[in-house]
């Protein structure tokens, strides 16, 4: 009965987790190449995608550190750059309410931005617990470490561009998107920080944008709803 | 052969960057998740999602370059909107993948 329980969350998570590994091998194939040849050893490469694993970052220091920029800037960066998760995990603690405290610590290391989307869609339709949301974490994570590592060793030997490899985390971001328009409030919300995003990306440099326009469009869309319901 | 070696600095790096991503993504879960949060919090959180989705979105699809500037005759704009149909007709986050892959590969190489 228990084996069954556990059997059926991995199977399920596994289903829900594919089309997020799918979009992650290319990115860590790439991944891998990039921080080669920047002159990072593969255990390096796997340090750093088990460690921090977080796409983008990972980016950003490989080539802060072909630059020769300093430790500390690097983590700096790298801090400004995942913020977001912070708003991420937050939204996510709403369906959290029962669990340990250690289970919890264990999901908060897979909390990407692609993770995150599948895991809240999921719980917000209140068929998901936090087994298989982990299944999906570690699922994503093993991808992600595997498909990074291989890339170091093994230099291009996709080409790029091929299959349309680049455009797979945009094709899911759509999807993903499109799971969270539930509603006229969560479409002006979307619109707001899509609009935002786009203006605040083109004057301000680095990737604080994401979490500016987020707060600005879910704070003012918040007023409205309030102001509409005195 | 080619001599790799394990850098000290690289590895400070990798420790630092590991923990500053780690706590943000750790906090908010064990300060939240065992507290009732107040309504309006609820209710600002539950717009979050579509609020960071769309603002990762957007930007990749109507700009390009560093430093970014407006570019609307990229494929990835145009792609969006077959992508965009196809996932609001089937729901299928897998589906959508393959097909949003599949119509940028098309789009790259017929320009």
């Amino acid at each position: 009965m228990q084996d069954s329980g556990i059997k059926t969350s991995i199977l399920q998570g596994l289903s829900a987790a594919w089309p997020i590994c799918l979009g992650y091998i290319p990115i860590g194939l790439a991944f891998g190449v990039l921080a080669q040849k920047t002159g990072l050893h593969p255990l390096e490469i796997m340090l750093m995608s088990i460690l921090v694993f977080a796409g983008s970052s990972q980016f950003i220091a490989v080539s802060m550190l072909s630059t020769g920029a300093g430790v500390v800037s690097i983590i700096i960066t790298t801090f400004a750059v995942n913020l977001r998760h912070l708003l991420m995990s937050s939204s996510l603690a709403v369906f959290l309410g029962n669990t340990t405290r250690k289970k919890l610590s264990l999901f908060a290391y897979g909390v990407t931005d692609e993770s995150f989307a599948v895991n809240h869609n999921r719980f917000s339709r209140n068929n998901w617990s936090l087994d298989q949301a982990l299944v999906v974490n570690h699922t994503a994570n093993i991808a992600w470490v595997i498909s990074s590592v291989i890339g170091g060793y093994s230099g291009r030997f996709i080409h790029e561009g091929a299959f349309g490899i680049d455009y797979a985390l945009t094709a899911m971001f759509i999807c993903l998107l499109i799971f969270q328009l539930k509603g006229r409030f969560y479409v002006i919300t979307a619109i707001i920080a899509g609009v935002t995003a786009v203006i605040l990306s083109l004057i301000i440099p680095g990737s604080s944008y994401i979490v500016l326009a987020s707060i600005f469009a879910a704070t003012t869309v918040l007023g409205i709803k309030k102001w509409r319901l005195r | 052969m080619e001599v790799t070696v394990i850098h000290q600095k690289v590895v400070w790096a990798i420790l630092g960057m590991g923990l500053v991503t780690y706590v943000p993504r750790w906090f908010p879960l064990v300060l939240l998740s065992r507290r009732t949060l107040p309504q309006w919090l609820v209710a600002w959180l539950d717009l979050i999602p579509a609020a960071i989705l769309s603002a990762l979105l957007l930007p990749e699809l109507v700009t390009s370059g560093m430093p970014r500037h407006m570019s609307l005759w990229q494929p990835e704009l145009w792609v969006a909107l077959p992508t965009f149909i196809f996932a609001l007709k089937t729901k299928s986050l897998g589906g959508t993948v393959v097909i949003g892959m599949a119509l940028f590969w098309l789009a790259q190489s017929i320009i």
